[in-house]
C-alpha cells in the first residue's frame, strides 16, 4: 500500500470520528412534554426548548418574577406545542429579555422544575421595532 | 430635516453598484490579448472607489452631525458620544460593517492596480465581481416587490413605526439611542477594521487563483498571491486575537474564547488559509501541492462568504448568544454564496485534467510530505469546528425537503471543541517543529537523528521541569506542553542558523515559535485558571443559586475586609471615573444639567490625589459607567486596587458588568462583580432608635463613633419657603467611618407652628439620622437613627497564569508573518520587474 493511501485512510477515519462525536454530543430541540418524559426516564441530558414568553391581551409580558435580590429570575415560557412551563434561571435577567421575539432555553428538568443554564434570545428585526424615544 | 445628504449617499450607493458591474465587464475585456479596455477599466474602478469612499464619508457625516432623522444615526449614536465611539458606531449596524468590508476591498483594489502589470486585469475582474455582490447588500432598492439590500440612509420614519410620524412627518428626535455599552471600548474602535481588512484581503489570493484558472496559467499565480495570502492570514489572526482580547477585557464570561458560532465562523477560514499558505510554499516541487493550493485558497474565500451568511442571515438565531437581526438579506447572501461555489467549481473542474499530476510516490523524508501533513491537520481542525457550527444550516436544509430536523449544537461548547482541538494542536506543534528541519536541510535517517536529538532532549528537560514546578497532571495537557516546548526549541534552533546567514528567511520559524507560545499561553491561562474567590464561609449567598455560583463568589460588604487566599479584599464603594482626576466617590458628586459633567458636593480626594472642594465640577468620560473600588492587600503589605465596571444603559435596559484585571508578569488577576443591590429598589430602613445627645459628646450611630459638633440656625433652605416666625436648624454630626469621616446634616423645621424633619443619610454607613426633638431645657437633642443593610457586591476573582505568553506569542507570530511577507513580496517584485509577471 502506498503512503498516500495510508494517510488518506487515517484522514477518513479522523473525519468519521469527528462526525460521529458531533452527532453523539449534539443536543436536540424538544418540547417541554418530551423534556419531562426524558427526565422521568432518568435521562438528564441538557436539551434546547424553543418558545415564546407569555403575554397578556395588550402584548405585555406577564409571569416574570425576579428574586428579591435580582440575582435570579423565573418566567413562564410557552413552547411550540403551546405548553406552558415556569423556567428558572440562576442569573440576572439578560439584556433585551422582555423585548425578545423568541427564547431558547438550554437546560433540564430538576425535580419538576425546569432549570435553564443558558438563555438565547432572538430579538425582533429592527424594522418591526416600534416607538421612538421622545 | 437634512434630505440632501441622504440622497447624496444613496446616489453614491447606486453609482458604486453600477460601476462595479461595469468594472467587472471592462476588466474582463481588458484581460484579453491586445485589448484596448485597459485604461477605461481602470477609470471605471476609480469611479467605483470614489463612490464607496463617498458612501462612507456621507454616512459618517450623518453620524457626526447627529442627524437623528436618519435611522442609522438614531439607532447607534447619541449626542454625548465621544468622536472615537462615533467611529465605532459607524460599523455597529450591518450596513456599516458591509461598508467597512467594501472600503477595504477598494483600497486593496487600488493597491493591486498599482503594483501589478500582467495580473492586473484578471485579478481585478474577480475583485469587481465580488464588489457587485457586496454593494448590492446596501442598495436598498425595491424591484418588482423584492427588496434588494438594506440602505444605511433610510429615514427613521421609514424604518420605525410610531404614531408621532402620522402627526408630524418631520419629527426629529432630540437624541439617539446611543451605542451599545459593550461596544464602548477602545478595542471596538480598532478590532472591526482589522478583522474586516483580514476578511477583505482573503479575496486577493482568491482573485489571483481564479485569474490563473481563467487565463489557464495554472502555476504562475502562486508567486504574486503568496505574500497576499500571508498578509491576509496575519491580519485575520491579529483581528481574531483582538476580538478575543476585547472579550477578555469587557465581557464577563471569564475568558477570551467561547467557541461561539460567530467566533468559529472566522476561525475556520483562517485555519484553511494558513493550510493554503503552506501548500503554496511547496507548489514548485509537487503537483499535488499545486492542486491542493487551488482548492484551499478557493475554500478560504468560499468559507468567508459562508461565515458571512451564517452570521448575517439570522440562521444562527437559536444557537448563538449574540443576537442577530435579520435584515432580510438571507436570500441575497445565499445567492452570493451559491454563485461563487458554482463559478469556482466550474473553473477548477475545467482545469483539473490539464494540470500536471504526481508521478512518483511522496517520500517521508521530503519537505513536501511534512508540509502536506500540516495542511491536512489544519483542514481537519477546520472541519471539526465547522461541522457542529453548521447544525442550524443542516436543520433548515432538511426543512426544505419537509423533514423536521431538531438537532441542536452541543450543550457544553467549550468542552466539546476543546477536546478535539487540543489533540490537533499537539500534532500541529510536533509537525511545525519537525517540518522545519526537512524544509531547510536535505534529510535522511541518520541526519534526521542528529538534528532532532538535541531539541528533543532540551524540550523533554524543560517540560519535565515545568511539570514538576507547575504540577501538571492531565496527560493531554502534558503532551501539549511537551509538543509546544519542542516546537519552540526546534524552531529556535533553525532561527539561530538564520541569524548567522540570512535573517530574511527566518519568518517561518519565528511565526512557528509564536504559535507554539500561544499554545503554551492558552494551556496555562485556560487549563489552569484558578478561582480565587472560593466561598469558605460556609454560608450560601442565595439558596436559589446553583452550587457553582455559591461556591465561587465572595460577598463583600462595604468597608468590611474579607480574606481571600493570600489577599485581604476591601470593597470601598462605587466610584465615577473623571477625565482628569481618576476616580471620585459617587456620594461626593451630583448630576448637573450636562450629562458629562458632575458637581462636587463634599470634600473629596480623588484617586489621583487631587483635592476637590464642594462646587467644583469634574468631567466624566461616560455617564453610564460606574466602578466598584476594591482594594487587594497582601500580608506582605503589597496592594493594588481594581475597579470592575458597571454600565447601566437605561434606553436599552442593559446592565453590564465588566472585569478589571491586575496584570503581573506571571499571572493576571481577573475580577468582576456578579451583582450588587439594585439602585432602583427602595431601601428598607429599620425602626428608628432614639438617642438623647448633648452637643460635643460622643454617641454611636450603627456602631460608629459620632459627635454632635454643632447646631446652626438656617435662614435659607432649598425647596422650603421660610416665613416670619418659622425656625429651621441643622445639626452637624461627624461620624467616624472605617476609612474616612462623614458629615451628616439633618434639619429640623418649625413652619406654621408644625414640626418638619429632613433626615440625613450616610449611605456608606447604612444610616439615616433624623432630629426628633429639641430639648432646650436639658441643652440636648433627641436623634432618631435607623439602619439598613450595608452596601455589598458579589465578586468573582480568577487567576489566569502565564496569559502573557499568549500575547507575547501573538506578537512573535505577527513579526514572523511580517518577515515572510517582505521576503515573498520582494520575490514577486523582482519577477514583475523582469517582465515575467
Amino acid at each position: 500500500m502506498k503512503k498516500t493511501h495510508i494517510i488518506g485512510l487515517v484522514v477518513i477515519a479522523v473525519a468519521l470520528m469527528i462526525i460521529i462525536s458531533t452527532a453523539g454530543d449534539a443536543s436536540t430541540y424538544v418540547s417541554f412534554n418530551e423534556a419531562h418524559e426524558m427526565a422521568e426516564k432518568g435521562n438528564n441530558n441538557k436539551i434546547h426548548v424553543v418558545g415564546k414568553l407569555k403575554k397578556d391581551h395588550n402584548g405585555n409580558v406577564i409571569n416574570v418574577e425576579t428574586s428579591p435580590d435580582n440575582r435570579s429570575f423565573r418566567f413562564a415560557l410557552i413552547d411550540e406545542h403551546n405548553n406552558e412551563q415556569m423556567v428558572y434561571h440562576p442569573n440576572p435577567m439578560p439584556t433585551d429579555f422582555l423585548r425578545s421575539e423568541q427564547v431558547v432555553v438550554v437546560g433540564a428538568y430538576n425535580d419538576d422544575r425546569f432549570v435553564a443554564d443558558k438563555i438565547l434570545l432572538k430579538c425582533p428585526s429592527k424594522y418591526q421595532e416600534e416607538g421612538v424615544n421622545l | 430635516m437634512h434630505y440632501f445628504i441622504g440622497d447624496l449617499g444613496h446616489l453614491f450607493v447606486i453609482t458604486s453598484f453600477v460601476s462595479a458591474i461595469l468594472a467587472t465587464y471592462a476588466f474582463f475585456q481588458a484581460q484579453k490579448e491586445g485589448s484596448n479596455w485597459k485604461q477605461y477599466s481602470k477609470l471605471i474602478f476609480y469611479v467605483h472607489a470614489v463612490s464607496i469612499i463617498g458612501v462612507c464619508v456621507t454616512l459618517f457625516l450623518i453620524i457626526h452631525n447627529h442627524y437623528f432623522e436618519y435611522h442609522y444615526a438614531y439607532n447607534y449614536t447619541s449626542k454625548i458620544l465621544p468622536y472615537y465611539y462615533q467611529i465605532s458606531s459607524f460599523w455597529n449596524g450591518q450596513e456599516g460593517s458591509f461598508l467597512l468590508w467594501m472600503f477595504w476591498n477598494v483600497i486593496l483594489g487600488l493597491v493591486i492596480i498599482h503594483t501589478n502589470k500582467k495580473w492586473k486585469a484578471p485579478v481585478m475582474t474577480v475583485f469587481a465581481f465580488t464588489q457587485i455582490f457586496l454593494t448590492s447588500m446596501i442598495l436598498g432598492v425595491v424591484v418588482f416587490n423584492v427588496k434588494i439590500g438594506s440602505s444605511p440612509f433610510i429615514l427613521l420614519r421609514d424604518a420605525v413605526q410610531d404614531p408621532i410620524f402620522n402627526m408630524n412627518p418631520d419629527f426629529v428626535p432630540q437624541d439617539g439611542r446611543g451605542l451599545n455599552p459593550l461596544l464602548q471600548n477602545y478595542w471596538m474602535v480598532i478590532h472591526p477594521p482589522t478583522l474586516f481588512l483580514g476578511f477583505a484581503s482573503t479575496v486577493v489570493p482568491f482573485a489571483y487563483c481564479m485569474g490563473g484558472l481563467m487565463k489557464k496559467d495554472y502555476k504562475e499565480w502562486i508567486r504574486p498571491a503568496l505574500p497576499w495570502a500571508q498578509f491576509s492570514a496575519a491580519i485575520l489572526g491579529i483581528g481574531i486575537l483582538m476580538g478575543a482580547y476585547w472579550a477578555y477585557e469587557t465581557l464577563n464570561f471569564g475568558g477570551y474564547w467561547n467557541w461561539d458560532p460567530v467566533e468559529n465562523a472566522i476561525y475556520v477560514p483562517w485555519l484553511v488559509l494558513v493550510a493554503a499558505i503552506h501548500t503554496m510554499i511547496a507548489f514548485r516541487k509537487s503537483p499535488t501541492a499545486l492542486k491542493t493550493s487551488i482548492i484551499l485558497v478557493t475554500a478560504t474565500y468560499i468559507l468567508i462568504i459562508y461565515s458571512t451568511f451564517l452570521t448575517r442571515s439570522g440562521i444562527l438565531g437559536n444557537t448563538s448568544v449574540h443576537s442577530f437581526t435579520d435584515l432580510g438579506l438571507s436570500g441575497q447572501l445565499l445567492i452570493y454564496l451559491l454563485v461563487f461555489i458554482g463559478i469556482t467549481t466550474f473553473l477548477i473542474a475545467r482545469s483539473w485534467k490539464k494540470m500536471p499530476s504526481e508521478s512518483s510516490e511522496i517520500s517521508a523524508y521530503s519537505r513536501e510530505f511534512w508540509i502536506f501533513m500540516g495542511a491536512v491537520t489544519l483542514s481537519l481542525m477546520a472541519f471539526q469546528v465547522i461541522l457542529p457550527t453548521s447544525i442550524p444550516v443542516y436543520n433548515s436544509f432538511m426543512g426544505l425537503f419537509g423533514i423536521d430536523s431538531n438537532v441542536a449544537p452541543p450543550v457544553d461548547q467549550v468542552a466539546f471543541y476543546t477536546d478535539f482541538q487540543l489533540y490537533f494542536a499537539i500534532v500541529l506543534a510536533i509537525l511545525s517543529g519537525t517540518g522545519q528541519f526537512f524544509w531547510w536541510n536535505k534529510m535522511d535517517k541518520t541526519k534526521l537523528k542528529e538534528s532532532l536529538t538535541l531539541p528533543v532532549i532540551i524540550s523533554l528537560i524543560v517540560s519535565a521541569a515545568i511539570f514538576v514546578l507547575a504540577r501538571i497532571q492531565d496527560p493531554a495537557y502534558l503532551a501539549l506542553l511537551t509538543a509546544s516546548v519542542y516546537s519552540v526549541v526546534a524552531n529556535g534552533k533553525i532561527l539561530l542558523q538564520f541569524s548567522k546567514s540570512n535573517i530574511k528567511l527566518s519568518g517561518g520559524s519565528i511565526a512557528h515559535i509564536g504559535v507554539a507560545m500561544m499554545l503554551i499561553g492558552i494551556l496555562f491561562s485556560s487549563g489552569y485558571s484558578k478561582i480565587l474567590s472560593k466561598n469558605n464561609t460556609g454560608l450560601l449567598w442565595n439558596k436559589e443559586f446553583p452550587d457553582e455560583v455559591n461556591q465561587n463568589n465572595l460577598l463583600l460588604f462595604l468597608n468590611e475586609p474579607r480574606q481571600m487566599g493570600e489577599y485581604s479584599l476591601h470593597y470601598k464603594g462605587i466610584r465615577k471615573k473623571t477625565t482628569d482626576h481618576g476616580f471620585v466617590d459617587i456620594n461626593s458628586v451630583a448630576a448637573t444639567g450636562h450629562p458629562l459633567k458632575l458637581v462636587v458636593t463634599a470634600d473629596e480626594v480623588s484617586s489621583s490625589g487631587k483635592q476637590l472642594n464642594p462646587g467644583d465640577t469634574v468631567d466624566i468620560i461616560n455617564a453610564e459607567n460606574s466602578y466598584f473600588e476594591v482594594l487587594y492587600e497582601k500580608e506582605s503589605g503589597k496592594s493594588f486596587t481594581l475597579y470592575p465596571r458597571l454600565q447601566i444603559n437605561e434606553t436599552m435596559g442593559m446592565t453590564v458588568f465588566s472585569p478589571d484585571i491586575n496584570r503581573t508578569v506571571t499571572a493576571d488577576l481577573y475580577s468582576h462583580v456578579r451583582t450588587f443591590p439594585d439602585p432602583e429598589q427602595e431601601i428598607e430602613w429599620s425602626e428608628e432608635e432614639s438617642v438623647k445627645v448633648v452637643p460635643g459628646t460622643q454617641f454611636f450611630i450603627n456602631d460608629y463613633v459620632a459627635v454632635l459638633k454643632d447646631i446652626q440656625a438656617v435662614n435659607n433652605l432649598e425647596g422650603v419657603q421660610l416665613a416670619e416666625g418659622d425656625i429651621a436648624v441643622k445639626a452637624i454630626i461627624e461620624i467616624e467611618g472605617e476609612t474616612k469621616t462623614y458629615t451628616a446634616e439633618p434639619y429640623y423645621i418649625i413652619k406654621d407652628r408644625m414640626a418638619g424633619k429632613i433626615p440625613a443619610t450616610v449611605y456608606d454607613l447604612a444610616s439615616k439620622i433624623t432630629i426628633q426633638e429639641i430639648l432646650p431645657a436639658e441643652n440636648s437633642f433627641v436623634l432618631g437613627i435607623s439602619r439598613t443593610q450595608k452596601d455589598w457586591i458579589i465578586l468573582e476573582a480568577v487567576e489566569k497564569p502565564f496569559i502573557n505568553i499568549l500575547w507575547l506569542g501573538t506578537f512573535l507570530f505577527s513579526i514572523g508573518f511580517g518577515i515572510a511577507i517582505y521576503r515573498r513580496y520582494t520575490e514577486f517584485k523582482q519577477m514583475r520587474n523582469k517582465g515575467m509577471e
